[in-house]
């Protein structure tokens, strides 16, 4: 079996408040194939976007990262900060919410652009100022010399989210990194972007993780989801097989939250209650208060671990086992 | 069409006088955030605003509530006109139309507790008794779900959907006719989202009372409007019933707009991208303000503004080539 390009296991991320700490992610494991895209989704604080940041060593001295993370094959959690920096930026590779305070303010997008590509491939300055041109070119930015020379707040919205494309892409990385890229865009560009990502991903053969609250954008970009809850992951499967046939309650909840654009109209079938505080998180499964196929004695007893309920499926519930094992039961007995 | 409506806005305009860049002395030129809006909401439905950012939906909300003056045209408010003198007459029908806003922490006051904060409108017109005034505050909790025991909370020990709950909770305390909900949804969490969707309706049923909703979400829009109106630099490009907008939408932009919109369960459809940013509202393109990211634009589209016209029974556009389909990404109509 080939090495998968990241493996990601048991990972832990506790959060020290001075008095006590907290665990905002729960033994999480995760492989991505190269140039698989794969889409993360859940609400705030389900753990999605810390997941990445403390993978990359980006969480800062309060965070305490335990489990592994192995970039192929090689352990790349603890790190120092010499060779996380080798790491970040040209193997793998990130871009945020807010292009335009990822950027620079008071340097021109080219000095910006530039900068990355001798750090990360060594160029001249000379050639690495041709190589800015020609990456913006490649996010399809318009007029790539004149902005080369412009600041970033000369540019809109999407055209600095482009450009950090563009950044992201100066390094080659095998896996590119979106945390919630078009959240901050309109819908137009938005639409512009996810197209500008396809394409990327077309031609180059980069990974991409695109973690969103959105599940529209995820079915667009992702071959495989994984949907997380209160710091853990509930269920993953192939992007198809979570929208067609979704396990765990609370991927059925939120699809059926969703509203469509098309489709007849129904009443909204909310998800009751709210996302518990990560210091108080349930006995059991941390799902189990807003359930309504929970049953206490079943799902307040222990955390249901992940498991097999199809190919390449799995999610964590205790009630699905539950029922496949009823309809075994049943199709055992006809 | 027998009675007459709520709430009508006739050639709403408000312009704003900006400094073109180049210091102190250079000119000024003219902002047309709303540039002659008219529609009208009859008693009990909901006109959804939908458009990107810029296009100029909060601008007319602050308008038709008076909040800001219009630079011509007008609104009147159940037969009578709103001005925006801050006098009593202002004050008076400023009861009857309330406004939601998208950051429920922002509109409440930290410091004190949201029983306390959503009493406040009755405090403010002396109405009834002291015991009065807290029985229908504790009625209106019962009514947007909040437990009776979080009058006492403060907003901080409150969920981002609680506190939404008691923002339009203290907008109902004086029963109003109309409420104008700038993105009141945009920030909640998804599974969130549905429940105050929900409770919206719900109320307005309950109620009778109208919406003016403002959203870049056409989803949710689709949910909660009877009609949409769709903004575009500051004029209504669109306006009909959500089914006839969202299934075959007339005007281009609208159709991008649609087209654009992430589904999950409409994966892989063809998407309409267009070219480039919308254009500043400082300079406004010459005709048709849409027709420089128009795939269907023709040389009568650069020199005539279109008016918005009736299309069919139902629906007024603003489009030389209304009707007409753009191709999108993949080839086949959108």
């Amino acid at each position: 079996m080939v090495d998968p390009l990241i493996r990601i296991d048991g990972l832990t991320i506790d959060f020290d408040t001075g008095r006590s700490s907290i665990r905002a992610l729960h033994e999480l494991d995760l492989e991505i194939k190269k140039g698989e895209a794969i889409g993360i989704v859940g609400e705030s604080g389900s753990g999605k976007s810390i997941t990445w940041l403390g993978a990359l060593g980006l969480l800062g001295s309060r965070a305490h990262v335990s489990g592994s993370v192995r970039l192929d094959g090689r352990e790349i959690l603890g790190l120092g900060e010499r060779e996380m920096a080798a790491i970040r930026g040209k193997r793998i590779a990130m871009i945020f919410q807010d292009p335009t305070s990822s950027l620079n303010p008071v340097h021109r997008i080219g000095r910006q652009l530039v900068e990355s590509l001798v750090i990360h491939r060594g160029m001249s300055e000379r050639s690495a100022m041709a190589e800015a041109r020609r990456l913006l070119e490649r996010v399809q930015i318009a007029a790539p010399s004149q902005r080369l020379s412009e600041y970033p707040h000369e540019l809109s919205g999407g055209m600095n989210q482009r450009v950090m494309i563009a950044m992201a892409l100066a390094g080659e990385p095998d896996l590119l990194i979106a945390d919630e890229p078009t959240t901050a865009l309109d819908v137009t560009i938005q639409a512009q972007i996810l197209e500008v990502l396809k394409e990327m991903r077309r031609e180059t053969g980069m990974g991409l993780v695109i973690i969103s609250h959105d599940l529209g954008i995820v079915a667009e970009l992702a071959d495989r989801v994984m949907v997380m809850y209160a710091g853990r992951p509930v269920e993953v499967s192939p992007v198809d097989r979570i929208f067609d046939a979704p396990r765990h309650p609370y991927t059925r909840g939120l699809l059926a939250a969703l509203p469509e654009i098309d489709g007849t109209l129904e009443r909204l079938v909310a998800i009751p209650g709210q996302v518990p505080e990560p210091h108080a998180l349930p006995p059991g499964c941390p799902f189990a208060p807003r359930c309504a196929e929970a049953k206490a004695e079943i799902c307040n007893a222990a955390i249901p671990a992940m498991r097999t309920v199809g190919t390449d499926h799995a999610a964590a519930c205790e009630m699905i086992h539950g029922s496949t094992t009823a309809r075994q039961r049943v199709l055992a007995v006809a | 069409m027998t009675s007459a409506p709520l709430i009508s806005a006739r050639d709403l305009r408000r312009t704003y006088n900006v400094k073109t860049a180049g210091g102190w002395f250079s000119p000024t030129a003219e902002l047309k955030a709303v540039d002659g809006v008219s529609f009208e909401i009859r008693a009990g439905e909901t006109l959804g605003l939908v458009g990107e950012s810029g296009c100029g939906k909060s601008t007319t909300a602050k308008l038709v509530l008076g909040l800001i003056p219009a630079t011509s045209g007008s609104v009147v408010f159940e037969g009578k006109p709103v001005t925006a003198d801050r006098k009593r007459a202002w004050r008076e029908q400023r009861r009857r139309m309330q406004m939601v806003y998208q950051d429920p922490l922002g509109a409440l006051d930290r410091r004190l507790p949201v029983g306390v904060q959503a009493m406040e409108p009755l405090d403010i017109f002396n109405e009834g008794t002291k015991a009065e005034r807290r029985d229908r505050m504790l009625s209106f909790f019962d009514a947007v779900g909040l437990p009776r025991t979080s009058v006492d909370r403060y907003p901080h020990e409150l969920s981002g959907g609680q506190r939404q709950r008691v923002v339009l909770a203290r907008a109902l305390m004086h029963r109003p006719s109309l409420l104008v909900c700038d993105e009141p949804i945009s920030a909640l969490d998804v599974s969130i989202q549905a429940q105050v969707i929900n409770l919206l309706k719900d109320l307005q049923a309950q109620l009778g009372v109208a919406y003016l909703f403002i959203s870049h979400d056409l989803k949710v829009v689709r949910h909660v409007s009877h009609r949409v109106a769709v903004m575009y630099l500051g004029r209504i490009v669109e306006s009909g019933r959500p089914e006839d907008i969202m299934r075959a939408p007339a005007h281009p932009y609208s159709q991008a707009l649609i087209s654009a919109v992430p589904s999950a369960r409409a994966r892989g459809k063809g998407r309409i991208v267009l070219d480039g940013d919308p254009p500043s509202p400082v300079d406004v393109p010459n005709g048709c303000a849409f027709h420089p990211r128009c795939p269907l634009a023709t040389d009568r589209c650069r020199k005539d503004t279109p008016e918005l016209r009736p299309f069919d029974a139902e629906r007024l556009v603003a489009c030389h080539r209304a009707g007409m389909r753009i191709a999108s990404l993949d080839g086949a109509a959108a």
